[in-house]
């Protein structure tokens, strides 16, 4: 780990100037990733802007019915908090199962959002990523992948984005609210990932200097549960193989509501759109959940060694889908 | 090191009061569990003497080759570095006869992660950014770290680790089998697999007036000296290495690791004392690792299900440093009536990290196959796998003819299968449903050698009547320190809480490592003796002791060259339910129980941790552990303990551990077996064998993760 | 309907240099005043700068909870926090648990079960399970706790909850049924004290 600077700050607007000031400017929340890989020496930031003290750690109702979350809302008490467990279970549920107590008790909500794939290849400094070094190579491809993409990824990063969290929100469409040098803008959470492409190198469209503040959740659907599952080599902590977070609404036997979003599978959480029209208005059965999934996971292109994410999504979305229709 | 009994009132007690009892057999609280629990126990990197400087490893980044060029000017310009030991610079080291401790004498990387340098600095923080800053430049030759069952380079070694023979051969296996009525054949793999103790591999050293005294994370401090005694050209009163207390080893400490070499040389180069602690990501490279292994089974039976022809073929890699051999087939030597028997083994010299010991060398995968393979076998005669093994039970020891000092496997399958509630079993598989979960149950046998290694130890009995034992034991969590107040107490005839206990320094009496498991039988025989001599001398003593007491030093060696005329081994059974999700292809255990016949318990409250500890690694062996070798890079694949998943708690529900109280006379004056190691022995197979009872499904590759089981799901 | 409610400080850790802070950690009640590189966590504070070993350092990435300490009464993984972001934050250290010679109930209790066995995780699994036994009583959920759990009401801690909440302290010992059993005697007391109170 190289040296480096630090500076804390009290406001939203302080942070970004001072980010916009110092070249090599990171953001630090509860560091749980960020200060991971800086011991890597992947992170190699000349300073550090403690952003984990501003006043973005509340939970605020929004007059639409929405919820606003600060960014520096820890992960423990988000999953804990009244609201969100009563009206946006999956979101709840997903943070829960995520990590550890202690790293729950320490992420940040933006921080959560940031954080960075658990790629071997990535992680290690010693070897090519073009996420880290672009242009070196991914030795993914052809290498240990089992736990990678099957989903948009490219033939420059074969990477997954390791959050449960995003995957709710993305379920839930939510809104990144970001504030950086040109002003305050809002991104659905379905786009502020990105896929590889040939720029891996970019896990999110935020730009330079620029802060999470808030996550927004619309208002609650009337009549949706929704729900989040995720498969994983260890019973806990660890990250997902697969995941999905879903959102449904039946009445009277048919789907009037429907969003559903894979983790574990792509660079970013997978909202899958084409499961979604199949389900749109189709009887609420297992067999329609199980068309759903297919037409979504037709696109799949896995590697060697990770085929088996495929059958795995699919029994994912089908049980979660089943469950939360079984609630009508 | 030494260790007074903690004060009445500050440690519960489970003995009953009133009269004393009988301190062997008695469930004492172990002595530091105090200590451990407020976090005053102090490991090896918890010591700093004043001036202590940090130490950084530099691992190779290149799995064959030499080093070219060594930059160490950016690093050396960091302020706070102090030092960069590399080939070039550092201390010259005598040969030994592990090759492994040959650190930083030479250009040649034998495999990825082997250590090329050593930043020395300030702080931890600037030994990290210099090792970072070092810059190698290598010349590479090609590499090869994939071990195939075909692979050209194997070779039948002359001895498999343990010292066992590589291949034996009674009867006419090929003739037996193919006239068998029934057949299995079948082909297991385990997949390389490290031992991770919680404490990493850690070292203090400092020298003083050319004396070295070192904080040293082993399982045995007496091999510890004698080796950097021979590295550094030492007497080895000039060296005292302490081992006070250890955070786990199962076999990665078993003998000296690089920290400790490293450490002493950094600490003679730079004239401060060093501490050198090696990072999680760097152990799997450098401490040893269970080697991977591909067994193929085959067993050859009547239709009553009584074996008459048993071939165990195990094939497994070893690094181009030095040659060890995982001895897998030889627990089928000793296993099952086999009139007609071919065990061996195989191995190829890859450019792969050195293998080692990891808990049950040998026991461990090779019961895995074997006792699949015997599952299936029960399976395809419809005969209960309890029963099948019970019909199979040998009089004396299938390979050497040798009678059994004592062999209570039918007996543990018998009362396992009782308190387990093995009946009734319908032994169809996937029939059982609860929701989306598939149910199983499923049994495997356990067998372990007992070993012993000499000792010596020393009883005194001081002037005011209490008593010290000084022998160089380690506890590494298994209760050493409470065990040995405990054998001593019952020897001298005095309550336990009169003995104190001095273990874990090389300036004590010189002790057999604790590995094999073997540390309680090896020690606690030499402080028998001891304390045998020493009431002897008491008894003929007349008058008050000496103000400088009485003591007495006994050593065990002749009793531990005696070959037994017997065959020693202790035996376990493994029952396990599983659930196995028909969806997503997640396999957890439910139940584990292990019922096992292991000589005298000595300790049961300690005791019954170490079998459960063993069960929740054999677990972990079954379900969640697993790396290999990544073909372009040549390192392992699963380096962190992110990606390499030791069970955590919610993967370990139920586990229980019993045995029988078992009499033998051919062991030791406790008559006791080691339990260090057979709890993992045999979980694995029991595991799987639950997981085809669940759901039909026959998997032969560990670990038994949902992209393993999910191709077979409808 | 306040998220973290974490305690605000005035002051900010005063820069040496562009490397160094100079900063105030409380540490079992404490307070220490050290100039720090700012790559130091406060797990190497405690370790190499307080002599503060109970701590342990078993992977350094939060991977296994060796180093769990409380900060501001809540669980966390001393090795991923940097010193410098917690100046002025009270730290509970396994050392800071007893009273005198009165061993903290879990400590007992880990003694009583022999819940541990080379020791070496056993002061985060400790410091974890004080953790466990607030945040159940918060009402926090846990990934195994029912949908139909009242929402903010205490939780029941279960084995089943003390193995999921647990999880993130590694044991390589396998001590974890009787860490389990420990914890829920302590936490069965707790919950019969609140009862009967």
């Amino acid at each position: 780990m190289k040296p480096f600077g630090y500076l804390r700050v009290d406001s939203v607007d302080e942070a970004v100037r001072a980010a916009a000031g110092q070249p090599g400017a990171q953001f630090l929340g509860g560091g749980t990733n960020l200060v991971d890989l800086m011991k890597l020496g992947v992170e190699t930031p000349r300073v550090l802007i403690d952003v984990s003290r501003l006043p973005l750690d509340r939970i605020e109702e929004l007059p639409d019915g929405g919820l606003r979350i600060g960014a520096t809302v820890r992960n423990a008490d988000l999953a804990a908090s009244r609201p969100v467990r009563e009206r946006y279970p999956v979101l709840s549920q997903a943070l829960s199962a995520g990590a550890s107590g202690q790293l729950r008790n320490t992420a940040t909500t933006g921080g959560n959002l940031l954080q960075r794939t658990r790629c071997p290849y990535f992680q290690d400094t010693s070897k090519p990523c073009n996420k880290r070094e672009p242009g070196t190579g991914c030795p993914a491809r052809d290498g240990a992948h089992r736990d990678l993409a099957v989903l948009g990824h490219s033939a420059h990063c074969v990477a997954t984005q390791p959050s449960d969290m995003a995957v709710a929100l993305a379920a839930l469409d939510a809104t990144v609210r970001l504030h950086g040098p040109e002003g305050e803008r809002t991104v659905p959470a379905t786009d502020f990932h990105r896929l590889p492409g040939d720029s891996p190198e970019r896990d999110t469209v935020i730009r330079l200097g620029e802060l999470i503040t808030a996550v927004e959740l619309p208002p609650r659907r009337p009549g949706a549960h929704s729900r989040y599952r995720k498969a994983r080599d260890r019973a806990s902590f660890a990250f997902a193989l697969a995941s999905v977070g879903a959102v449904l609404a039946v009445r009277d036997g048919v789907v009037e509501h429907a969003a559903l979003a894979f983790g574990g599978l792509a660079h970013r959480p997978w909202r899958a759109r084409a499961a979604e029209e199949v389900l749109r208005g189709a009887p609420a059965t297992e067999r329609t959940f199980a068309r759903a999934a297919d037409a979504e996971l037709a696109a799949a292109e896995p590697l060697r060694d990770n085929g088996f994410k495929v059958p795995l999504a699919r029994a994912l979305a089908v049980g979660v889908l089943a469950d939360l229709a079984a609630r009508d | 090191m030494s260790h007074d009994p903690p004060p009445e009132q500050q440690t519960p007690r489970l003995m009953p009061p009133g009269p004393l009892a009988h301190p062997l057999g008695a469930p004492l609280v172990r002595r530091d569990a105090r200590d451990k629990a407020t976090g005053s126990a102090r490991y090896a990197a918890e010591h700093t003497p004043p001036g202590c400087a940090y130490a950084w490893p530099v691992p190779a980044t290149v799995a064959r080759g030499r080093i070219t060029e060594l930059d160490i000017g950016g690093a050396l310009a960091l302020p706070g570095v102090i030092a960069v030991l590399t080939h070039e610079n550092a201390p010259r080291l005598a040969s030994t006869d592990d090759p492994t401790l040959a650190l930083l004498q030479e250009d040649r990387v034998p495999h990825r992660g082997w250590y090329i340098a050593l930043a020395v600095a300030e702080t931890l923080e600037v030994a990290r950014d210099a090792a970072d800053a070092v810059h190698v430049t290598y010349a590479t030759d090609g590499h090869d770290v994939q071990l195939t069952a075909d692979h050209p380079g194997l070779y039948v070694p002359e001895r498999v680790n343990g010292d066992f023979p590589a291949v034996r051969e009674r009867g006419d296996f090929d003739a037996a089998f193919a006239a068998a009525p029934a057949t299995v054949d079948a082909t297991y793999t385990v997949p390389p697999l490290h031992n991770h103790p919680m404490e990493p591999h850690a070292a203090t050293a400092r020298w003083s007036n050319g004396h070295l005294t070192v904080h040293d994370s082993s399982q045995g401090a007496t091999k510890v000296r004698e080796d950097l005694a021979a590295l550094f050209k030492l007497g080895t009163d000039e060296i005292t290495v302490i081992s006070e207390h250890v955070g786990g080893g199962f076999g990665s400490k078993g003998t000296p690791r690089p920290q400790v070499v490293l450490a002493a040389m950094a600490a003679r180069h730079t004239g401060r004392p060093v501490k050198l602690a090696l990072p999680r990501r760097q152990l799997p490279a450098v401490v040893g690792h269970r080697a991977p292994t591909v067994q193929r089974v085959r067993i050859g039976a009547g239709r009553d299900g009584v074996i008459t022809a048993l071939a165990h073929e195990s094939v497994t890699h070893t690094s181009t440093v030095t040659e060890f051999v995982e001895q897998a087939a030889v627990p089928a030597r000793v296993m099952y009536t086999s009139p007609n028997s071919r065990t061996a083994h195989r191995v190829v010299a890859l450019d792969v990290p050195t293998p080692s010991w990891m808990r049950a060398p040998g026991e461990a995968p090779g019961m895995y196959a074997l006792e699949s393979a015997v599952d299936e076998l029960a399976a395809l005669l419809d005969i209960d796998p309890v029963e099948l093994r019970i019909r199979n039970d040998p009089a004396t020891e299938p390979d050497s003819g040798r009678p059994f000092s004592s062999r209570h496997l039918a007996d543990c399958l018998r009362e396992g299968a009782e308190r387990f509630g093995w009946q009734p079993r319908d032994p169809r598989p996937a029939v059982r449903r609860h929701g989306d979960l598939l149910l199983g149950t499923g049994v495997a046998a356990a067998t372990y050698p007992v070993y012993i290694g000499a000792t010596q130890a020393e009883a005194h009995a001081a002037a005011d009547g209490g008593y010290r034992i000084r022998v160089n034991a380690t506890d590494i969590g298994t209760g050493a320190r409470t065990v040995l107040a405990q054998i001593a107490a019952a020897a001298l005839g005095v309550p336990e809480d009169r003995v104190r206990v001095d273990i874990g320094s090389s300036d004590l009496p010189p002790a057999m490592l604790a590995g094999g498991s073997a540390g309680t039988a090896s020690w606690g025989w030499a402080v028998h003796k001891a304390c045998t001599a020493l009431l002897a001398r008491l008894r003929d003593r007349e008058g008050p002791l000496p103000a400088e007491g009485i003591t007495a030093t006994e050593d065990t060696r002749l009793e531990t060259a005696e070959r037994s005329p017997y065959s020693r081994h202790a035996f376990g059974a493994v029952f396990a339910e599983v659930q196995a999700d028909s969806r997503t292809g997640e396999i957890r255990v439910r139940r584990l129980l292990g019922q096992y016949a292991a000589g005298r318990i000595l300790n049961p409250r300690t005791a019954r941790s170490q079998f459960i500890g063993g069960l929740t690694m054999g677990l972990g062996m079954a379900l969640t552990e697993g790396s290999s070798l990544d073909p372009a890079f040549g390192d392992f694949t699963a380096c962190d303990l992110a990606s390499y998943h030791v069970p955590a708690h919610a993967d370990v529900p139920s586990v229980e551990a019993y045995w029988l109280d078992e009499e033998d006379p051919h062991l030791n004056p406790m008559g006791s077996k080691g339990i260090g190691e057979i709890g993992i022995v045999g979980t694995a197979a029991a595991i799987g064998n639950a997981v085809w009872h669940a759901t039909g499904a026959r998997l032969r590759d560990l670990p038994l993760t949902p992209d393993r089981l999910l191709p077979h799901l409808a | 309907m306040a998220g973290g409610g974490r305690p605000r400080d005035a002051g900010a850790p005063h820069p040496v240099n562009g490397r160094r802070s100079a900063l105030t950690l409380t540490v079992n009640g404490t307070p220490h005043t050290l100039t720090l590189d700012h790559r130091t966590t406060v797990l190497d504070v405690l370790r190499e700068h307080l002599g503060l070993t109970g701590a342990k350092k078993g992977c350094d990435h939060g991977q296994c909870g060796a180093c769990t300490v409380l900060v501001d009464g809540r669980r966390a993984n001393s090795c991923l926090l940097l010193a410098v972001a917690h100046d002025g934050r009270q730290l509970t250290t396994i050392e800071g648990l007893a009273d005198g010679e009165r061993l903290h109930p879990l400590q007992e209790a880990f003694v009583e079960h022999d819940a541990l066995q080379c020791g070496y995780c056993t002061p985060g699994q400790i410091c974890s399970a004080v953790g466990v036994l607030t945040e159940a009583a918060d009402g926090h959920p846990s990934h195994v706790t029912p949908d139909t759990a009242g929402s903010g009401a205490p939780v029941a801690l279960t084995a089943d909850e003390i193995r999921e909440r647990m999880s993130g302290n590694l044991c390589r010992c396998g001590a974890y049924p009787r860490i389990v059993d420990a914890v829920e005697a302590v936490a069965g007391t707790a919950a019969a004290g609140v009862a009967g109170a």
